[in-house]
């Protein structure tokens, strides 16, 4: 594997920084195992996509993004916009169906969306996310204001030919936008390997579009952030697009009805060896950072996640008088006189 | 008053909404160089800048994305699709991301963009450069649909879907593009969900849409010398739909033809007649009669395609068979 951001010691992100990304880590680890904890209490009604495992990613551009900044997640989107602010209870609220969630219960898990914090929404069709990003760029452009635009999107995605016309478009017009494949190993059950021409599924496509691969540890918060730092920079200076491939596993199955017991034991063994957390928490010790202050990260962690359910499961169920709203801009949904 | 073609009134509809709002953009495959393949958008990279007005890739679904990117963050794209068969390459991004996404999240996210594209037969292009699509939008709630008939309603009625905050489909008839009208001087905007009364007559009610409208109103013409007065509505909007005009009209005359162009299942004008048998069923005086293309692709022969599309002479056939 040939990574060009290739770094493991972290010895150039502040303390402040490093703890940032790892309380972000743990909560975000927090509401997805909530999450699955309420789907098996049979209050997460619908499909549900968890990123157990995939944290670092989200955790690593959030930190490094700038409060106006845009991301565009797909339907396993949970951590990606709680990771910009959004509020976790309204997110397990938008889970449970209430009135109180962030979309008041009209989008679901597979479509969680907080415009206020740059949040601008998790896209259920594979690939229809990277074209709008683009667009957000686009719009960033010409209006000059300096925002950059970051779609993540899985592995699967770069099979699907809004992929291959959303990085064209992006690099013929120089847009800055920044497009991250969390590269989990698996298009939903198959192989990602076993349905692809190339090796690795983004990296080995940017000469195409005149991009440099990047290939990099997913699993690895230092990497992800310097990765962030260096791709967010080079698009908000002008420079253009780039394309980052970040290797990454799913700790779980694709939705809440697989198990994935198609995955070989002893793959799964090596890449839960490799888990985010667990690895970030000893870095940070041996860079001398107190187990106390981490523990206070996770209890805190733990309580937030405590809060938000509690939040959540409090709320009413959803306004059904919603069902005929926000069809249109007016409010409501009137397509006659 | 200026005698305007319907692509130069579409140039002007544009012109005049970037002339006016800055945060007006416009995008789509041969437009800016080239001034659209129709020449409907001649003069504008020449007035507005290579910056606003921009060629594409040869990418629907890019075209489309970006436009809804663009107008969630206070962008008012307006996107041309060459052709409305080429829909179906990013009907992804109008029906799935641009139709739904206000809804889904419950009014926090605003998609004003138009997405205009030359739609219909009569050009012997053949059965995937024909079709009449509008029935597709119009299937899909969070889409506004218009689709005009004269140089005046395609600038007007594109000025309005370009000042909408919601997303609008503007289905140019491909065959119009030549026809010259008069256009208002000055500021010309529409309001989007008016159908108009082009004529008055007591015996039947009419509605067309785009190119049918000028077939029907020559048939107008030809029945009303065999003693037939036709009331004929132009329907222009889809959605927004103006009932309260075209079922008045159905009241007034006690008879309902639609004239559409598009094959015969599921066209809009089936739902006019569903609406019509619901709320006119009483004032009716004969059966609701939908002329349409049959339900077949659009074949490219001259002589096919003039005998699939509803013709003058079968409007008048139909209706005064019906009513006689």
């Amino acid at each position: 594997m040939s990574t060009t951001v290739d770094r493991t010691s972290g010895a150039e992100i502040d303390r402040p920084t490093r703890l940032r990304l790892y309380q972000l880590m743990v909560e975000l680890r927090g509401f997805e195992q909530r999450a699955y904890e309420l789907f098996l209490e049979n209050l997460v009604r619908g499909t549900s996509h968890l990123a157990l495992g995939q944290e670092a990613i989200a955790a690593g551009y959030a930190v490094a993004m700038r409060r106006d900044d845009y991301t565009f997640c797909t339907y396993r989107g949970h951590g990606h916009t709680l990771a910009r602010g959004a509020s976790m209870a309204a997110a397990m609220a938008e889970l449970l169906g209430r009135r109180n969630g962030m979309l008041h219960g009209k989008g679901g898990s597979m479509h969680l969306t907080d415009v206020a914090h740059g949040a601008m929404g998790s896209y259920a069709i594979v690939g229809a996310h990277l074209p709008i990003a683009a667009g957000a760029a686009w719009s960033a452009q010409v209006r000059k204001s300096g925002q950059v635009a970051v779609c993540f999107f899985g592995d699967g995605t770069t099979n699907i030919g809004a992929f291959h016309e959303a990085l064209n478009l992006a690099v013929v017009w120089k847009l800055p936008v920044v497009f991250v494949c969390e590269n989990n190993q698996y298009m939903e059950y198959t192989p990602i390997r076993s349905v692809t021409a190339v090796e690795h599924p983004a990296a080995g496509r940017a000469a195409a579009y005149g991009l440099d691969p990047i290939l990099v540890d997913g699993n690895d918060a230092d990497v992800m952030y310097d990765t962030a730092r260096v791709t967010i920079a080079r698009a908000r200076a002008g420079h253009g697009p780039s394309l980052v491939e970040a290797l990454t596993y799913r700790h779980g199955g694709h939705s809440r009805a697989d198990p994935a017991k198609y995955r070989p034991e002893a793959e799964v063994t090596a890449w839960l060896e490799r888990d985010p957390i667990p690895r970030y928490r000893t870095r940070l010790l041996e860079a001398g950072l107190p187990e106390a202050d981490l523990q206070a990260i996770e209890s805190q962690a733990q309580a937030k996640v405590d809060a938000a359910t509690e939040e959540a499961r409090n709320g009413p169920p959803a306004d059904l008088a919603g069902i005929e709203r926000q069809v249109f801009s007016d409010g409501g949904s009137a397509w006659r006189n | 008053m200026a005698e305007l073609s319907f692509r130069e009134a579409v140039a002007a509809g544009i012109a005049q909404e970037m002339a006016r709002d800055e945060t007006v953009y416009f995008i789509g495959e041969d437009v800016a160089a080239a001034g659209g393949v129709f020449k409907a958008t001649v003069g504008l990279l020449e007035r507005f800048g290579p910056e606003r007005v921009r060629d594409t890739p040869i990418s629907e679904q890019a075209i489309v994305g970006a436009a809804m990117g663009a107008a969630m963050t206070g962008l008012r794209p307006i996107v041309e699709i060459m052709f409305s068969d080429f829909l179906a390459t990013c009907w992804d991004m109008i029906a799935n991301q641009v139709a739904k996404t206000r809804y889904m999240t419950d009014g926090q996210v605003s998609l004003p963009l138009v997405i205009r594209t030359a739609n219909g037969g009569g050009t012997r292009f053949g059965a995937q450069h024909s079709q009449s699509l509008e029935n597709w939008a119009m299937a899909v709630p969070g889409l506004k649909v218009v689709a005009p008939s004269t140089p005046a309603d395609a600038k007007g009625l594109l000025a309005a879907a370009i000042r909408d905050p919601d997303p609008v489909l503007v289905f140019e008839q491909k065959s119009l593009y030549g026809v010259k009208g008069v256009v208002p001087d000055g500021e010309h905007v529409e309001r989007l969900g008016s159908a108009r009364v082009l004529r008055d007559g007591k015996d039947c009610t009419i509605v067309a849409l785009a190119a049918m409208v000028p077939r029907s109103l020559a048939a107008a013409s030809q029945l009303a010398a065999i003693g037939i007065e036709a009331t004929v509505v132009d329907v222009r909007s889809l959605v927004p739909l103006d009932t309260r005009t075209i079922l008045g009209a159905v009241r007034k005359t006690g008879r309902l033809f639609t004239v559409e162009e598009n094959p015969r299942l599921c066209g809009w004008g089936a739902e006019i007649a569903s609406l019509a048998a619901d709320e006119c069923f009483d004032d009716l005086d004969g059966p609701i009669v939908r002329i349409t293309t049959p339900h077949v692709p659009l074949p490219a022969a001259d002589v096919l395609e003039d005998a699939a599309m509803p013709s003058v002479e079968r409007i008048v056939e139909t209706v005064s068979r019906s009513l006689g």
